[in-house]
C-alpha cells in the first residue's frame, strides 16, 4: 500500500476492483465504512461476483474476469475525452511531457520489437529521446506528437464504452457511471483510493492490471495524497515483510537484485546501476545502490567481505534465467531435475496451480522437508485419501521429513502489514510438544551443514564457512539480534564526509537509519529499507503511542513504517508546484519557504525546493511514468490480452492467445483448454470465515464454513439441470473435482462480444487435512502459467465444464 | 493516550485492596465497582497479558493474548483467551471471524508436536528426534550440494548456483526469521528461493 489502512477514512471515492475487502480484509474494510459514514465517501465495486463488498457499495458494475485493463483503459480514455485530468499534477509529476523515440509503436495488439519465437520484445525503442545535454527531452506544452501524453491518448482511443462492453461484458451505462464517478476525482480536492488484491495479481497480465489503475490514479492526481493511492491489500500477515526482505529468487533484501551470470563481476553489476538523473537536479535515490549493496554484503559475510574481493560479490549465486520462480522449479521437478525441496509454512499441494502436476513433481523428489505448525496436505501428499488424494502411496519414493514449528502466539518478532507498518509482537504461550522456532531450526540446519563442510570440505564452502553468525547463542539467534542486524551498524567509526573531525556514529553502534550507510565497507545493514527499525533509540517497531494529531490517520508514533517511518509514499505529491497542499483540509506536508514539514515524514529531501525536485525520487526522472520505458516486459502501456483460457477470442487481435510474452512451458500448453470443450469462465476466491488452508484446522472456523462448494448462476443451473445443494462435477483440461452447488443471484451471465459467458466461482479453503470436511479447491483445475513480469499464476481466470454428479468417495 | 499502562496492570492496581475507591473515583457505580473488583481481576489478573498481532491477513489487527503462566519468565504458559486490542489504531479492538477464533487455531488438534519422517514408499510417518531429523537434513543437503553445485558456468564465470534443491519460504514468519532464512539459503547458493508473494 502507498497509504495506510487508517488513511482510507480520508477518501472521497473508494474503488474495490480486483479484491473483496469486506470479506478478505474485514477489519481494514472498516475504514471504508468510516469514510462513507463520516466523509460521505462513495464505494464502487467492479467484480464478476456480487460480493459482500458489493452489497454495501454505492455502485456495482459486473466485469468478466481477466478484462480489467480494457475497463480501466476505457476510464482513462473517458477522462482524457472529457477533460477530467488533474493537469498541473499530470504535467509536472508524470512523464506525460517526455518525448518517445521514433521507433516505438503499437499495432495489431503488439508493441514494436516482438519476436514470436522468443515470446519476447526487443525493447530498445521503448524509451525517451535523450538530448545533447544527456537529459530526456520534454515538451511541457504537451503539443509534440511523440510526447507520452499524445501516445497514451492514441493508445487508449480504441477502448470506447462500446468496446469495453464487448470485451468486459459490463453494460455500457454501468461502465459510464463508474467512469464518471472516477473522473470526478480529477479535482484537486477529491481523492480516490484503489483497494486491490489477488483479483488483479493472479492473471497473466497481473502486473499491468495494477499499472493501469496506477496510471489512472496519476492523471487524476491521486497518488501521494490522503485518501488516495494504490493500495495492495496483500494476503498473509507478513507477505509484505517477506517481499521486503527479498525471499524471492531474483532479489536481495530491500529490492536489490541478485546478479545474473551476465554480470560477470562487481564492476559490471554496478555499471547498470548508476541511476543517473534523467532530468536536471533530480534526486534519483537509487544512486545510493552501492551503499545498500555493500552494507548487505557486510551483514552477510562480515570481515570476509572486503574491498579487495569486491565485498564477496562472487559468494552470491548468479542467475542464468530471469528467476527460479515456483512455476519453473516445479517444472524442473517434473522433469526430474530437482532432488530436495523445503516448504517452510507453505502448502503447495493446495496453493499451486495444476495440482496433478504438483503431486507428480513432489513424487519425483528424493526428499521433502516441511516446516509448519500444522499437518499440511503437502507433508501428506503421499497419503491416499480416496477421491480427495488419489495417489499410489507405495510408488512414491520421496522421503518426507516433517518438522513441527511454533506459531505466531509462541514467538517474538516483527511483521509488516500491507501499509508497511512493521509491528513487533511477543510470545504468549509454550509451543506444543517439541515444536521449535523457525530461527532455531534454520540455525540448526546451518550449523550442522557448516560443521560438515568444516570437517569434510566440499563444493565451494567459503560462503557457508564465512557466513556471519556471531549470535550470543548461535544455536538460536534471537529476534532482537536479527532486527538489529537488519537495521545496521557502523563497523568502524563514521565521520562526517564534509568534516572528518565530526564523529557521526561510533564503531559498533546502531545506525540511526539508512542515510548513514556507506559504500566502503564501514557499515552493515541486512535490509536497507528497514533501517531505523531498531536503532540506538531502541525498538521502534514496539512503539505504542496511538496519538494522531488532527486525526490525519498517520499515527506516526505507533510502531515503525518503512522507509524512515513514512506513512504515505510519494507524499511530496500531495502539494502543488509551490509546495502548497492541493487540498488544505487534507494537508500531509507543506513547503514553508525553506523546508518541508507536516504530519508525515516528507518523501523528499526536507530542503529540496518544490519547483526543482520532483516527487518521485526513486525514479531517475523525478516524475512517475505513464510510459514505462522498457521496465515492463509486456509493454510500456497496458494493452488488453485475454487470459490463456478465454471464453471469447481477443477481439483486438484473435490470433493472440493470452499475454504474448508470458512464459509457457510446452508441457503446459498441451493442457490449456478451449471454449468449445470448456465453455465456462471459472475463478477462485476466499470466504470471510476462512484463511487459506489454515483455518480448516480450527474447529470453530470449520464449523462456520464446513464444506466445499462451487457457486453458479440460476441461469447456468437451469441450463445444466443443477440443483441448489446437489453434487456437481467441475473439470478443466487439467483435473476434475466434485462439489456441492450453490446456486445464487450473486453471479449473473455476462454478454461478451455477443455471447453469454457463465462464471463459475470456486472458493479455495478445503483439502484433506484438518477439522473441516474433506474437499477440493480450485487448484486441481487452474492453469500452470504466470504473469509476464513476475510469474504469479493465472488463478483467477480459466475454463471449466460442469455437470450434475454423485457424491465423491472417501469422505 | 499512551497505552504503556496495560489493562492487566490497571486491574492489578484496581484489585489491590483499593478497588472500591479507585474505581469509584473513575466514575464506576459502587455495585459495578464491587463486581468489577473481584470478577475482572479473577478472570484476567491471574493471567499474563501479551501483545501480538493476528497471524492471518495483512490488516494485522492488534490482539491481546491471555495465558496461564508467563513464557517470557521461562514458565510454561497455556493460552486461555485472545481478544482484539482496543488501543490498536487499525482495528480498535475488533476482530473478524478468523481473528476472533485465533485461540482455537493455537490449540488446533492438528498442531504438530514432534519431528516425523516418512521413509520412501512407506505409508506412515514415524516419530524422530530433532537430532535425527536435523542431521539427516544436513547430510542430504551437503551431499546434494557437493554433487550438483555449479561453481562456474561454461565461460568460467563464478556463478555459485545450486539448482537441485529449492526452498519455499513462509508468509507468516517474522521479518527476523525471514532474514535468518535468507542468510542460510543464499549462502548455500540456492536459487529456487521463493515465497507466497509470487502466488
Ligand atoms: S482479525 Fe481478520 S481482519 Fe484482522 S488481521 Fe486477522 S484476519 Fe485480518
Amino acid at each position: 500500500m502507498t497509504n495506510a489502512w487508517t488513511d482510507i477514512k480520508n477518501s472521497d471515492l473508494v474503488v474495490v476492483m480486483g479484491g473483496n475487502a469486506a470479506e478478505a480484509h474485514p477489519c481494514g474494510f472498516k475504514w471504508v465504512t468510516e469514510a462513507k459514514a463520516h466523509r460521505g465517501a462513495k464505494l464502487i465495486v467492479v467484480d464478476p461476483r456480487y460480493t459482500r463488498t458489493a452489497s454495501v457499495a454505492d455502485y456495482y458494475a459486473p466485469i468478466r474476469q481477466g478484462t480489467d485493463i480494457a475497463f480501466l483503459n476505457g476510464v482513462i480514455k473517458y477522462c482524457i475525452d472529457n477533460d477530467k485530468v488533474q493537469w498541473e499534477y499530470t504535467k509536472n509529476f508524470t512523464n506525460a511531457a517526455y518525448i518517445v523515440k521514433d521507433g516505438f509503436g503499437y499495432k495489431d495488439g503488439l508493441f514494436t520489437g516482438y519476436d514470436e519465437t522468443k515470446r519476447d520484445y526487443d525493447r530498445s525503442s521503448w524509451d525517451y529521446v535523450i538530448g545533447d545535454d544527456g537529459f530526456a527531452v520534454v515538451d511541457m506544452t504537451l503539443q509534440h506528437p511523440r510526447c507520452v501524453w499524445n501516445l497514451l491518448k492514441e493508445h487508449v482511443s480504441i477502448y470506447t464504452p462500446e468496446m469495453v462492453e464487448r470485451i468486459c461484458g459490463t453494460p455500457k451505462d454501468k461502465f459510464l457511471k463508474v467512469a464518471e464517478m472516477m473522473a470526478e476525482c480529477s479535482s484537486p480536492t477529491k481523492n480516490m483510493t484503489s483497494m486491490y488484491a489477488l483479483g488483479w495479481t493472479q492473471h497473466s497480465s497481473g502486473s499491468q492490471n495494477i499499472r493501469t489503475m496506477a496510471m489512472l490514479q496519476l492523471i487524476l492526481g491521486n497518488i501521494g495524497v490522503r485518501g488516495g493511492g494504490m493500495n495492495a491489500l496483500r494476503g498473509h500477515s507478513n507477505i509484505q515483510g517477506l517481499t521486503d526482505i527479498g525471499l524471492l529468487s531474483h532479489l536481495l533484501p530491500g529490492y536489490l537484485n541478485i546478479p545474473t551470470e551476465k554480470e560477470v563481476d562487481f564492476p559490471t553489476y554496478m555499471s547498470t546501476r548508476g541511476f543517473k538523473p534523467l532530468r536536471p537536479g533530480q534526486t534519483s535515490y537509487w544512486q545510493n545502490y552501492k551503499k545498500f549493496f555493500v552494507s548487505f554484503q557486510k551483514a552477510m559475510w562480515g570481515a570476509a567481505a572486503t574491498p579487495e574481493n569486491n565485498f564477496a560479490y562472487d559468494y552470491l549465486p548468479k542467475l542464468d534465467v530471469p528467476a527460479y520462480d515456483v512455476l519453473r522449479i516445479f517444472e524442473m521437478m517434473d522433469e526430474g531435475k530437482v532432488n530436495g525441496y523445503f516448504c517452510q509454512g507453505f502448502n503447495p499441494v493446495l496453493a499451486f496451480p495444476n495440482r496433478g502436476k504438483i503431486t507428480r513433481s513432489l513424487s519425483k523428489l528424493k526428499w521433502l522437508v516441511t516446516m509448519d505448525p500444522l499437518e499440511t496436505e503437502t507433508s501428506h501428499f503421499w497419503e491416499n485419501h480416496g477421491d480427495y488424494n488419489d495417489v499410489d502411496t507405495a510408488s512414491i519414493q520421496t522421503e518426507v521429513i516433517q518438522l513441527p514449528t511454533t506459531c505466531f502466539a509462541e514467538e517474538e518478532g516483527s511483521l509488516t502489514n500491507s501499509g508497511r507498518w512493521i509491528q513487533w509482537h511477543w510470545p504468549a504461550g509454550s509451543p506444543p510438544g517439541e515444536a521449535q522456532h523457525d530461527n532455531w531450526i534454520m540455525g540448526q540446519i546451518f550449523l550442522r551443514m557448516r560443521e560438515l563442510y568444516r570437517k569434510e570440505g566440499g563444493a565451494f564452502p567459503d560462503p557457508i564457512l564465512n557466513l556471519s553468525w556471531d549470535y550470543a547463542n548461535p544455536q538460536e539467534p534471537t529476534a532482537e539480534e536479527l532486527a538489529k542486524e537488519i537495521n545496521g551498524r557502523a563497523i568502524t567509526q563514521l565521520t562526517d564526509p564534509t568534516d572528518p573531525t565530526k564523529v557521526q556514529v561510533e564503531a559498533g553502534k546502531l545506525l540511526v537509519n539508512f542515510s548513514q550507510l556507506r559504500d566502503d565497507g564501514s557499515t552493515s545493514s541486512g535490509c536497507w529499507i528497514y533501517s531505523g527499525c531498531w536503532n540506538e533509540h531502541g525498538n521502534n517497531m514496539a512503539r505504542r503511542d496511538n496519538h494522531d494529531p488532527d486525526d490525519t490517520g498517520a499515527y506516526l508514533n505507533w510502531t515503525f513504517a518503512w522507509p524512515l517511518n513514512r506513512r504515505t509514499l510519494y507524499n511530496r505529491a500531495s502539494a502543488d508546484m509551490n509546495g502548497k497542499p492541493w487540498d488544505p483540509a487534507r494537508k500531509i506536508i507543506e513547503w514553508d519557504g525553506s523546508k518541508w514539514s507536516g504530519y508525515d515524514v516528507p518523501d523528499i529531501a526536507p530542503t529540496a525546493k518544490p519547483q526543482d525536485v520532483g516527487p518521485f525520487i526513486m525514479n531517475q526522472e523525478g516524475v512517475s511514468r505513464l510510459f514505462a520505458r522498457g521496465l515492463m516486459r509486456d509493454g510500456p502501456f497496458p494493452a488488453h490480452y485475454e487470459p490463456f483460457e478465454t471464453p471469447i477470442p481477443n477481439v483486438l487481435n484473435p490470433k493472440i492467445r493470452g499475454n504474448p510474452v508470458a512464459r509457457v512451458f510446452q508441457n503446459d500448453v498441451k493442457q490449456f483448454g478451449t471454449a468449445d470443450e470448456f465453455p465456462y469462465a471459472a475463478t477462485s476466491y476466499r470466504l470471510t470465515e476462512h484463511f487459506h488452508y489454515w483455518t480448516k484446522h480450527n474447529p470453530v472456523n470449520a464449523a462456520l464454513q464446513p464444506e466445499f462448494f462451487v457457486e453458479i448462476s440460476e441461469e447456468l443451473a437451469k441450463e445444466k439441470g443443477i440443483e441448489l445443494g446437489g453434487w456437481v462435477r467441475v473439470w478443466s483440461k487439467r483435473g476434475s473435482i466434485k462439489a456441492k452447488a450453490v446456486v445464487t443471484k450473486r453471479i449473473r451471465p455476462l454478454m461478451c462480444d455477443g455471447k453469454a459467458v457463465h462464471v463459475v466461482g470456486i472458493p479455495l479453503h478445503w483439502g484433506f487435512m484438518g477439522a473441516a470436511k474433506k474437499g477440493f479447491g480450485p487448484n486441481s483445475l487452474t492453469p500452470f502459467v504466470g504473469d509476464a513480469n513476475i510469474e504469479t499464476p493465472e488463478y483467477k481466470a480459466f475454463l471449466v465444464n460442469i455437470e450434475p454428479t454423485t457424491a465423491p468417495v472417501g469422505v | 493516550m499512551n497505552m504503556e499502562l496495560s489493562r492487566r496492570s490497571f486491574l492489578k492496581v484496581a484489585g489491590a485492596g483499593v478497588a472500591g475507591t479507585t474505581l469509584g473515583s473513575m466514575g464506576f457505580g459502587d455495585a459495578e465497582a464491587a463486581v468489577a473488583a473481584h470478577v475482572r481481576p479473577f478472570k484476567l489478573a491471574t493471567t499474563t497479558e501479551t501483545r501480538n498481532t493476528c497471524t492471518y491477513c495483512s490488516v494485522a489487527c492488534g490482539i491481546l493474548i491471555y495465558s496461564k503462566g508467563d513464557v517470557r519468565k521461562g514458565e510454561t504458559a497455556v493460552i486461555t483467551h485472545i481478544e482484539g486490542d482496543a488501543d490498536h489504531p487499525t482495528n480498535r479492538g475488533t476482530l473478524c471471524p478468523k481473528g476472533a477464533a485465533l485461540k482455537d487455531f493455537v490449540h488446533a488438534p492438528t498442531r504438530l508436536k514432534y519431528p516425523m519422517i516418512r521413509k520412501a514408499g512407506t505409508d506412515k510417518f514415524e516419530r524422530a528426534s530433532w537430532d535425527q531429523a536435523l542431521d539427516r537434513i544436513a547430510r542430504l543437503m551437503k551431499d546434494d550440494r557437493d554433487a550438483n553445485f555449479i561453481a562456474k558456468n561454461e565461460k568460467g564465470v563464478p556463478v555459485n548456483r545450486w539448482t537441485t534443491v529449492g526452498f519455499l519460504a513462509a508468509s507468516a514468519t517474522s521479518n527476523e526469521t525471514a532474514y535468518a532464512t535468507y542468510k542460510v539459503v543464499r549462502s548455500a547458493g540456492i536459487v529456487a528461493f521463493d515465497n507466497q508473494a509470487r502466488v
